[in-house]
C-alpha cells in the first residue's frame, strides 16, 4: 500500500487539505483505481484529518465513487425511462449472456463489471450505456457484442 | 430584540433566536425529532413546521430565524396534516414493535405518533422491504437500523461533540442510513462507546446493551450474594427516570429501592473514587519527585486521569504516542470490583465465585470497561454487570416501587463510607478538585487555600478549564516543590479533550495534571444518565452534585476512615506492591481509524 499512499499525498498537495477537496481526490483515486479500497479510503481520512466513516460515508453517496471491488471496465447500463423503453431490458440481457455475469457482478478474470446507472443523459439516443468514461448510444443487441468484443480483446 | 407573535400572542426574543425558541418561551409545545440542543440545526425532519402569514410553504420552526413581524401559527389544519403525514411517511419505513422496544414509553417518535392519534398505515408498510441490520457487537450499546428514522442527531452528536465520527450517513435515497466505516461492526472501530449518540436518539434505533435480566437472575439466585455499587453522578439524576425534577438529590431514595429489590449490598462507588484520590495523587506526586528531583526523562508529564472508559478508548485510537501519560491506575468502578471479589468477599466470609458484582453508572462506555480483559485481577470478571441510570430506573418501576414516597437509606458497610471529594468526581472538575484538597494538603500538611475547600476555577461547564496553584510551605518531605506552580487543565466532552491533546502535542501548554471525561458536563452528563441530557439539566445536576458535596461530613479523600482502614488491613502503601496488582492497569494501541 505505500504507492497508494504516495498517490494521496500527492493529490492532497495538489487539492489541498480540506473537506472540499475530498472530491476530487476520490475521483482521481478511482479514475487510476477503478474502486476505493477500505485502505484508500483510510489514507485519504488520515491525510484530511477526516474519519474513515466520513470519507466512505461521502463516496457511498456517489454512484460514480465505487467502494466495492470492480473490473479493469466498469459497464453502465441506463435504467431511466427512455431507455427503459428502447429495450434496456435486452441490452442488459445480451451483456449477461456475454460476460457469464448478473447485474451488480464482475467478472472472475477481473475485467469487466455490469452495473445499471441512472440517466447518463444520452435519452435521445437510447438505450444508451457507458464503459468506464466512454459513452455508446443507440444500442443494438449486435452493437454490444461487437463492442464488448473489442474491449475483450483490449 | 426581535418581536413577533406565535398563534397571536406576542413573544421578544434575541436576534437569531428560532421560531422555535420563541415559540418554547410561550410554552407553546413544537414536536421536534431531529433537533437537539446539543447541537447543530439540521432541519431534515420537518416535523416542527409552523404555518407563517404570507408564505406558501409552511417553515421549519428549528431552523428558521424569528423575524421582527412575523405572524406564526402552529396548530393549524395544514400544520397538524402536514406533521401527520411526516409522521406516517416516517412510520412506513420504521419497525413499529412498541411493546417488545427499548424504548417504549420513553420514545419521541413513539410520542408524536401519538400526539398526532396515528392508526393504520396510509402509506405502504416498506419495513420488510429493506434488509435492515442489526448491530450488536459492541458491549454498550445496540445499532437497530429498523428503528432509525436518520435524523442524525447521532452523527452530529459523534462529530460536534465528540470529534470522533464513528458514525456517518451513507448512501442517499431510500438506501440511505448511518454507518460505521464500510459497514464494520461497531465493536470493530474508533467509537468510544461513551453513549452520547444513544442519548441523544429519538427512538431505539441506538439504546444501551442491556443487562436487566441478568441482574435480576442473580437477585433471585439464592446462591449468589449480589453486590452493587452506585456512581456519584447517579444520584443526582436518577430521580429524572423516575418522574422526579432534574437535579434532584435521591441518594438515599436510591439505596433504599436497591435494598427493597432484594441487593444484598448496597455499597458505593465513592468509596474507590476515594481510594482513587490516594493512588492517583501518590502517583502524581511521585511522577513530580522523579521528573523534577531526579531528573528522570522516562517520566511522562502530564499525567491524564483515567477514570473515563470513553476517554481511554479514545486516547488509545488516536494519541496511542501518549499513553504513558496516562495515570495507570483503573477507574472507580474498576477498582471497586477488584476489591469486591478479594477484600470484601474475604472480610464477610464469601466464596469470591458466588459474588455477582454490579454496577450502576451513568455510563455506557463502562459497560466495555468492565469487559476489558485486563479487568479480572481478582481472578474473576471483578464487574460482572454494568447497569445505566436509565436501567436502574427502569428496574426500580419494574418492581413496583414507588420511589417518591421511599424512606431514605444508608449504604451498607464495608466499602460503603465516603467523602464529598468522591462525590464530586460526577461533575467536570471533580475529580482534580478531589485530587488537590488531597495532595495539596499532603505535600504542605495544610488544606488546599481555597475557601471552604471549593476551588472554584476547576468548576463549571466551560469546555476547557486552566488553573495553577502555588505550592508554599511544604513539609520537609515535598520540600523540593517549594514555590513550585502546579498547572492543571480540566477538559470534558472529547471534542475538547481534542484540543487539549493538540495543544499538548504542539508544545503549546505546559501541564502537570490534565483531567479528561468523555462526556460534556462529566458523568452527569453521561451516555446512561436519563433522556433528554441537555445544557439545562448538565447544570442542574452540577448544582447538586456540589449541594452533596457541602452537606457530606468528610470532603478529603484521606479522611475516609474505610480508606485508611484498607491500607492498614490489605493494601499497604498507596501504589504499594498490592495496590498495584489490584488496582492499577496497563493501555493498548489501538488503529486510529
Ligand atoms: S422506537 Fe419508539 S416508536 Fe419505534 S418501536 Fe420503539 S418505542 Fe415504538
Ligand atoms: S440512529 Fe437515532 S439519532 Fe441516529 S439518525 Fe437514526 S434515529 Fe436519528
Ligand atoms: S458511542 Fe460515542 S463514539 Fe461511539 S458512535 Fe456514539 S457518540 Fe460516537
Ligand atoms: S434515460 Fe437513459 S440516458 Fe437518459
Ligand atoms: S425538528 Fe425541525 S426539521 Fe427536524
Amino acid at each position: 500500500m505505500y504507492q497508494l499512499g504516495n498517490l494521496v499525498q500527492e493529490l492532497s498537495d495538489k487539492y489541498g487539505r480540506d473537506r472540499a477537496s475530498l472530491m476530487p481526490i476520490l475521483q482521481c483515486i478511482v479514475k487510476k483505481h477503478n474502486y476505493l479500497t477500505d485502505e484508500a479510503m483510510v489514507e485519504v481520512a488520515k491525510e484530511l484529518d477526516l474519519s474513515a466513516a466520513e470519507v466512505y460515508g461521502t463516496a457511498s453517496f456517489y454512484s460514480f465513487l465505487d467502494t466495492e471491488e470492480r473490473g479493469r471496465f466498469v459497464i453502465r447500463v441506463c435504467r431511466t425511462i427512455s431507455c427503459s423503453m428502447k429495450g434496456k431490458e435486452d441490452i442488459m440481457q445480451t451483456l449477461e449472456d456475454l460476460l457469464k455475469i448478473e447485474v451488480g457482478d464482475t467478472t472472475a478474470d477481473k475485467q469487466f463489471t455490469l452495473l445499471e446507472t441512472n440517466c447518463i443523459g444520452w435519452c435521445h439516443k437510447a438505450p444508451a450505456m457507458l464503459i468506464n468514461d466512454m459513452p455508446y448510444t443507440e444500442l443494438t443487441e449486435d452493437k454490444v457484442i461487437e463492442i464488448i468484443k473489442e474491449y475483450m480483446q483490449k | 430584540m426581535v418581536t413577533l407573535k406565535i398563534n397571536n400572542k406576542e413573544v421578544s426574543v434575541p436576534k437569531g433566536a428560532t421560531i422555535l425558541d420563541a415559540a418554547r418561551k410561550l410554552d407553546i409545545h413544537i414536536p421536534v425529532l431531529c433537533h437537539h440542543e446539543d447541537l447543530c440545526v439540521a432541519g431534515n425532519c420537518r416535523v416542527c413546521v409552523v404555518e407563517q402569514k404570507g408564505s406558501m410553504a409552511l417553515v421549519a420552526s428549528c431552523a428558521r430565524p424569528a423575524e421582527e413581524g412575523m405572524d406564526i401559527m402552529t396548530n393549524t389544519m395544514r400544520v397538524r396534516s402536514a406533521r401527520r403525514h411526516i409522521v406516517e411517511l416516517l412510520l412506513a419505513e420504521h419497525r413499529s414493535d412498541c411493546t417488545k422496544c427499548h424504548r417504549n414509553m420513553n420514545c419521541e417518535l413513539q410520542k408524536v405518533a401519538n400526539d398526532y392519534s396515528i392508526g393504520e398505515h396510509i402509506f405502504l408498510d416498506l419495513v420488510e422491504d429493506h434488509d435492515y441490520f442489526v448491530d450488536r457487537s459492541s458491549p454498550s450499546f445496540i445499532k437497530d437500523d429498523s428503528k432509525c428514522i436518520r435524523c442524525q442527531r447521532c452523527v452530529r452528536t459523534c462529530e460536534q461533540l465528540q470529534y470522533v465520527s464513528a458514525i456517518a450517513v451513507a448512501h442517499k435515497g431510500a438506501e440511505q442510513k448511518i454507518s460505521s466505516f464500510h459497514d464494520r461492526p461497531m465493536s470493530h472501530v474508533v467509537c468510544t462507546n461513551c453513549g452520547q449518540c444513544v442519548n441523544r436518539c429519538p427512538t431505539a434505533a441506538l439504546v444501551e446493551k442491556t443487562y436487566i435480566d441478568q441482574v435480576w437472575d442473580a437477585i433471585y439466585d439464592p446462591n449468589t450474594h449480589v453486590v452493587v455499587q452506585t456512581a456519584p453522578a447517579v444520584r443526582v439524576a436518577l430521580g429524572e427516570a423516575l418522574g422526579l425534577d432534574a437535579g434532584a438529590r435521591v441518594t438515599g431514595k436510591m439505596v433504599a429501592a436497591l435494598k427493597q429489590m432484594g441487593i444484598d449490598s448496597v455499597l458505593d462507588t465513592d468509596f474507590t473514587a476515594d481510594l482513587t484520590i490516594m493512588e492517583e495523587g501518590t502517583e502524581l506526586l511521585v511522577r513530580l519527585k522523579k521528573a523534577l528531583v531526579d531528573g528522570d526523562k522516562e517520566i511522562s508529564l502530564p499525567m491524564f486521569t483515567s477514570c473515563s472508559p470513553g476517554w481511554i478508548k479514545f486516547i488509545e485510537h488516536r494519541y496511542p504516542k501518549y499513553l504513558p501519560n496516562l495515570s495507570t491506575c483503573k477507574s472507580p468502578q474498576q477498582m471497586f470490583g477488584a476489591l469486591a471479589k478479594t477484600f470484601y468477599a474475604d472480610k464477610r466470609k464469601l466464596d469470591p465465585a458466588k459474588v455477582v458484582s454490579v454496577s450502576i453508572m451513568p455510563c455506557t462506555a463502562k459497560k466495555f470497561e468492565a469487559d476489558r480483559p485486563e479487568m479480572r485481577s481478582s481472578g474473576y470478571k471483578d464487574v460482572d454487570f454494568v447497569l445505566t441510570t436509565r436501567e436502574l430506573g427502569m428496574m426500580i418501576k419494574q418492581a413496583g416501587i414507588n420511589f417518591d414516597t421511599l424512606e431514605e437509606a444508608r449504604y451498607d458497610s464495608i466499602m460503603g463510607d465516603s467523602t464529598g471529594a468522591a462525590v464530586i468526581f460526577g461533575a467536570t472538575g471533580g475529580v482534580m478538585e478531589a485530587a488537590l484538597r488531597t495532595a495539596y494538603e499532603i505535600v504542605t500538611g495544610r488544606e488546599v487555600p481555597f475557601e471552604n475547600l471549593n476551588i472554584k476555577p476547576v468548576r463549571g461547564l466551560e469546555g476547557v478549564k486552566e488553573a495553577s496553584v502555588k505550592i508554599e510551605g511544604c513539609v520537609d518531605d515535598w520540600k523540593f516543590l517549594e514555590g513550585a506552580e502546579l498547572k492543571v487543565a480540566i477538559a470534558h466532552g472529547l471534542t475538547n479533550a481534542d484540543k487539549v491533546m493538540k495543544a499538548v502535542r504542539d508544545g503549546k501548554a505546559e501541564y502537570h495534571f490534565v483531567e479528561i471525561m468523555a462526556c460534556p458536563g462529566g458523568c452527569i452528563g453521561g451516555g446512561g444518565q436519563p433522556i433528554p441530557t441537555n445544557q439545562e439539566i448538565r447544570q442542574l445536576r452540577v448544582d447538586a452534585i456540589y449541594e452533596e458535596d457541602e452537606q457530606m461530613v468528610l470532603r478529603k479523600s484521606h479522611e475516609n476512615p474505610e480508606v485508611i482502614a484498607i491500607y492498614k488491613e490489605f493494601l499497604g502503601e498507596p501504589n504499594g506492591h498490592k495496590a498495584h496488582e489490584l488496582l492499577h492497569t496497563h493501555y493498548v494501541e489501538r488503529e486510529a481509524y
